[in-house]
This record gives structure tokens, C-alpha cells and sequence, in this order.
């Protein structure tokens, strides 16, 4: 199954199996180990008392095939030490990490994390929204510090049926959204960079309008220098007081002061934040607040979508090295 | 109309409490020094009782009111109520069905990914400054979990059709196995929580239904397992659900309600896979001003001789 690459000279065993570059552990390697990859030789550059460039240049100069994870930014820099690579598979449901366009300069295939995670990070948003309408979080914190007593009502919350829900990138992610909310009675409506004719849902092709007609904006989009901090003060304001934010693609796709301001000043209901421009920071004024619901980016971590990102990853893997189609090739750079 | 005497027994919603106090001669029992002796005082002149899922009309209350006509409860349930004393003296109940079933519904949901994902637990994780150290931990997927639902009415089947948006198998227990419903019957609760994965109360509670949860019930639910209770806390034998929780028998529970409110166990306070809300299930804006209108509707109904609203008895 695993076609034997040709190398030039370096001094591993097990030349008969494929080589394959990780430059830091993905989590799923720290959660399961690497036996799930046994099919493979994996060079392990984290190991290696050498700096990164040396390690590159001596044992990295005829691998074809990267597993990245996607906290590791991968630039021209890393790329120009390795000559022979054709494919880089990431568990990062994100790209933001990639050097797109210099990767498809240079014919670099990609191998995404596909759908594998669609369906934990959909799960993620929708419990996020449900707790910041409905206040779990807040109610939980109130009935374990005692104050539940017959006299003073617990604040209400807000129903979520008939809520306009705009949802910011119909992707794989956004799709699963969409169609938790619709069980909901909410209503969905959409911005995208492509209209997709599949679908029913009202189309926006900006988001500005988007939130104008909307009482929840769920961010579901990865990020690229398009949509860094396209969530801006504007964007917020037309939301409205009533308005909902919830974030489950990355920090930087929203403005995060103004995000802040917004809150603090009233001129948004609440947030559901996963991500967060500078991880593991967060805005201190964000910490008090019983209107915001938080979480350490970790939408996807659940050992069923780890588990299935292992088997997702080598099948990646072994359908470069057999010459077959990717699973997860990422078009439309 | 303003000679008619209505009370109302705990206080539950301010926009209730004030056009009742607009439209009749109102008697706020909580505010009474000693109850029984306002009761008797005002008897005469109560014709109608207000009550929610908190407090109703008991038979020792109804006795005391011999011109008692209508019991108009602010929730679904009427457990607090003696409906058969109600009967027997032909007094007329109602509730307010349908106009919260989407909300609880909603609540049964967001506990379930609450507990199983650990919203409130990696919430605290963040705001303690816990994250700057290291990962939260994994959490249970939540999608594709098989749910089990005891009770499939209004309730009920609004649970299913949110899950099953998330790829959830739905299965069931019911006093009688329904003929169109393409969810898997089980004849017993226990057989219920032996197959599945999260378990959820949503049958009215009754003689029958007390302590339907019960250890047995628990145990088949197992350490995997989680309990979603957005009925009534006399549904779950407590003392049993608390034990099984700290000992590791059942591996989550989401509460909405318990069997002496507001008091919660305090043993639950330290355990995190738990959430505790102060019964909630449906407080929102919108449904409570809904539900106001439908017990506003149904006195104004009764005092005009015209066929009430949503009537039980």
C-alpha cells in the first residue's frame, strides 16, 4: 500500500515507508500517540536537539508530505528548506496558518481537516447561543453561590424561535448550523464570499447588511486578510442592543476592542466567544460579565472528532502515496 | 368586575401581578404576616386562585375558599393543584399548554450540550485564568447521541425534533406506546435508560410518575450516562440522583427543577458535570408575557360566561 519513496542519502531505518514531516505534535498526536500512523516514517523535528533550519536542510530536503498542526504558521521561510514537498496535511479546521498563495505558486497540494470537526464545532455554536439567550452559564453560577430563593426572579432570557440568525461563512460549519437552528424555528439567513445555489436560505452579500436584519450573527468563516476583524464596530452597531455575536472561527475575524466596547456600553445583548485575537488572553472586562459565555478555543476537542481526525489524517496520507484523489483537497485558494 | 376577588399566591411575574390588580380586587398571599388568617379574612370575596408550577391549590386551600370558582395556574403543570377536589366542587382549572413547549424544549437542549460539552465548567476554566496554564480537557461529543425521552407529548416530541437535528436517535417511554411516531418505544423506563445515552423527564407529574427516576433507573442509566430533568424534581428520587452523581454511577445530570425548591443539594455545588439552573425552563420575555395573557384570557373567559381558553377541568 505504501509506495516506497526514493531518498536521497539520510541515515534513517525503515527506508521502505513513506516519509512524512511533523514539525510539532497536532493534538491528536499528544492525545493518541502516533501508532495510527505506524504505515509511516515520521521525521520528528521537535525531537531533534538541531534548530528547525539545520534539521530541515540535513534530513528534510526529499520529503514530500508535511503533518501540521494548526497552531504553527507555515511560511515562504520553512517552505524554501523544503524543495520536494508536494503535500501538506493539517488537522486545523482553520488555513490561517498556511501561506496560501505561495503554497499554490509553488503546486503545494493541501489536505484540510475536510468535515471532520463540522458537526463539534456546530454542536459548540448552537450550545453557545442557547446559553447566552437562555443565560445557562449565568443561572448555573447564580444557583451555586446560593442566591436562588422564591422572592427575587432570576433574570429572564430571551426565546429563540423566530430569531433572525445570520450566519457568516455557509461552509461545512455553517451548514451544520444552520441546520441545528432550523429545528429551533429560528430564521436563517447568509453571507458568503459565493452564493450557494443549494440552498434556500436568504443570501447577503455583505455582512454589514446582514446584520442589519439580523438578531444573531454566528461567525463560521476561517480567516484570511478578507475577513480580519470584518466584524467591525459598524457591523455590531447594526446588529443592534438585542444582538448576539458568537464566535467559533477565529479571534481575529472580529474586531475584539470594539467587540469589548460594544458590550461594555450596551450596544450588544451578548457574546459567545471560542476564539479570541490573542490566545489564551482574554479581555479582562470580558470576565465579570454574566452576558458573555466563554471558552478556551476548543470546539473541536472531543475524543470522537480527535479520533476521527486520526483516521482522516492517514487517509490523506495514503491516498498521496498510492496516487489517489485526496479526501480533503482544498480548492479555490 | 372589580368586586371580584382573586388571589394570587407567590409572586411570579410583575406584568401578571398588575393587570390583575387593574382588572380585579387582588389579595397577594406572600405578602400576607399570617396566611391562614388573610385566607379567612378575604374567603368571602376569592373567587378565583393564581398559581404556578410553585404553589397551587391544595385541598386544605380550596376548602378554605368556599366561593372558590376558577384556578387559573401561570405554568403546564398543575401537580400543585387537587385537581380531583377540583372536580368534586366543580371548580374550573386551566394551565397554559403549547406557549412554553418551545422553551423548555430549547432549555432540554442547551442543558444536554451544557453538561456533555462543559460550557459552564470551561466558562469558569477562562474567568479563573486557568486557560493561561494549559488546555481545557476534551469533552463528549454531543451529536449522534442516542436520547431518550420519558413522556413524548408537547413537550416531548419538540426534545426529539431538536435532536434529531443533531443526528440524535430518539427512543421513548410512554404509558402507552404511540401508533405515529417512528421513534423507538420502550416499555420501561429502565429498558429507556439502558439504551440510551442522555435521558430526559418530560411527562407530567403524577402519582404514577413520582420517583420515576429512581436508583434502578439511574444505574441503567450508567457512568456514561446523563439525566436531563426539565419536569419536576419529584420525577428523580434526589437523595439517589445526588449519590450517583458523586459516586460516579451516572456521568452528568442537567436540572432544572428539584424536589424542594429553591433549595438544590449542596453536594451537587462541587461536581462539574452538572448544571443547576433555578427553574427556568420557561422564562423567557416573551413566553411569560404569553402565558400572563392566557391567565388574564381565561379569568376574563370565566367572569363573562364564555368558554375558557385551555381548561383541564
Amino acid at each position: 500500500m505504501a509506495t516506497p519513496n526514493h531518498p536521497g542519502n539520510h541515515d534513517h531505518q525503515s527506508k521502505e515507508l513513506p516519509q512524512v514531516l511533523v514539525l510539532e505534535p497536532p493534538p491528536i498526536m499528544k492525545l493518541h500517540g502516533d501508532r495510527f500512523l505506524n504505515d509511516f516514517q515520521l521525521l520528528k523535528a521537535w525531537e531533534s536537539p538541531l534548530p528547525l533550519d539545520q534539521f530541515l536542510s540535513i534530513h528534510a530536503q526529499s520529503v514530500k508530505a508535511l503533518l501540521t498542526p494548526g497552531r504553527y504558521p507555515l511560511t515562504r521561510n520553512i517552505l524554501q528548506l523544503l524543495p520536494s514537498l508536494q503535500l501538506v496535511v493539517t488537522t486545523s479546521a482553520g488555513l490561517n496558518h498556511i501561506d496560501l498563495p505561495e503554497f499554490q505558486r509553488r503546486g503545494i497540494a493541501i489536505a484540510s481537516a475536510g468535515d471532520v470537526y463540522s458537526e463539534d464545532v456546530a454542536d459548540m455554536a448552537v450550545g453557545f447561543l442557547i446559553d447566552v439567550l437562555r443565560k445557562i452559564s449565568a443561572a448555573d453560577r447564580y444557583v451555586r453561590k446560593g442566591l436562588w430563593d422564591t422572592k427575587t426572579e432570576f433574570p429572564l432570557g430571551s426565546k429563540l424561535c423566530s430569531k433572525r440568525v445570520g450566519i457568516v461563512g455557509l461552509g461545512s460549519i455553517g451548514q451544520e448550523v444552520a441546520k441545528r437552528l432550523q429545528a429551533f424555528g429560528c430564521r436563517i439567513m447568509y453571507t458568503s464570499r459565493n452564493k450557494k445555489p443549494s440552498v434556500s436560505y436568504p443570501y447577503y452579500s455583505n455582512v454589514l447588511e446582514l446584520a442589519a436584519d439580523s438578531d444573531v450573527l454566528i461567525i463560521c468563516c476561517g480567516l484570511t486578510e478578507q475577513t480580519r476583524h470584518m466584524i467591525n464596530k459598524d457591523v455590531m452597531l447594526a446588529l443592534g442592543k438585542e444582538g448576539v455575536v458568537i464566535n467559533i472561527g477565529r479571534g481575529a475575524i472580529i474586531d475584539e476592542k470594539e467587540l469589548v466596547q460594544c458590550l461594555v456600553q450596551r450596544e450588544l445583548a451578548g457574546a459567545g466567544l471560542d476564539v479570541f485575537e490573542n490566545e489564551p488572553h482574554v479581555p479582562r472586562e470580558l470576565l465579570t460579565m454574566d452576558n458573555v459565555v466563554l471558552s478556551p478555543h476548543r470546539a473541536v476537542r472531543t475524543p470522537e472528532s480527535l479520533t476521527a481526525m486520526c483516521e482522516h489524517v492517514k487517509g490523506n496520507l495514503e491516498a498521496f502515496f498510492s496516487n489517489k484523489p485526496l479526501l480533503s483537497p482544498v480548492m479555490n485558494i | 368586575m372589580g368586586s371580584i376577588g382573586v388571589l394570587m399566591l407567590i409572586p411570579m411575574n410583575t406584568y401578571l401581578e398588575q393587570e390583575l390588580q387593574k382588572r380585579y380586587n387582588l389579595f397577594k398571599l406572600w405578602t400576607a404576616p399570617q396566611k391562614p388568617q388573610f385566607i379567612k379574612e378575604h374567603a368571602n370575596s376569592i373567587r378565583a386562585v393564581v398559581g404556578n408550577a410553585g404553589a397551587g391549590a391544595d385541598a386544605e386551600l380550596i376548602e378554605a375558599l368556599p366561593r372558590l370558582e376558577i384556578v387559573s395556574s401561570f405554568s403546564v403543570g398543575v401537580d400543585k393543584i387537587d385537581l380531583a377536589k377540583c372536580r368534586e366542587k366543580g371548580i374550573r382549572v386551566t394551565n397554559t399548554p403549547d406557549v412554553l413547549t418551545e422553551d423548555v424544549a430549547d432549555l432540554a437542549i442547551g442543558l444536554m450540550l451544557a453538561v456533555l460539552r462543559r460550557l459552564c465548567e470551561s466558562d469558569r476554566y477562562v474567568r479563573s485564568g486557568k486557560w493561561k496554564k494549559g488546555d481545557y480537557k476534551l469533552t463528549t461529543k454531543f451529536s449522534g447521541k442516542t436520547v431518550g425521552i420519558i413522556g413524548l407529548g408537547r413537550i416531548g416530541m419538540a426534545v426529539a425534533k431538536r435532536a434529531e437535528a443533531f443526528n440524535c436517535p430518539i427512543c421513548y417511554y410512554s404509558r402507552t406506546e404511540k401508533s405515529d411516531t417512528k421513534y423507538k418505544y420502550y416499555p420501561s423506563v429502565v429498558e429507556l435508560a439502558s439504551n440510551c445515552q442522555i435521558l430526559v423527564v418530560a411527562c407530567p407529574l403524577t402519582e404514577e410518575t413520582r420517583h420515576i427516576v429512581n436508583r434502578e433507573v439511574l444505574n441503567a442509566l450508567g457512568p456514561k450516562g446523563v439525566l436531563i430533568n426539565i419536569g419536576r424534581g419529584p420525577h428523580v428520587d434526589e437523595p439517589e440522583l445526588v449519590s450517583a452523581l458523586v459516586e460516579g454511577r451516572l456521568g452528568g445530570a442537567g436540572l432544572d427543577v428539584y424536589e424542594h425548591e429553591p433549595e438544590v443539594p449542596e453536594e451537587l455545588f462541587g461536581l462539574e458535570n452538572v448544571v443547576l439552573l433555578p427553574h427556568v425552563g420557561s422564562g423567557t420575555v416573551e413566553t411569560r408575557k404569553v402565558m400572563a395573557d392566557l391567565v388574564l384570557g381565561n379569568l376574563e373567559a370565566h367572569f363573562s360566561n364564555k368558554p375558557l381558553l385551555t381548561p383541564l377541568v
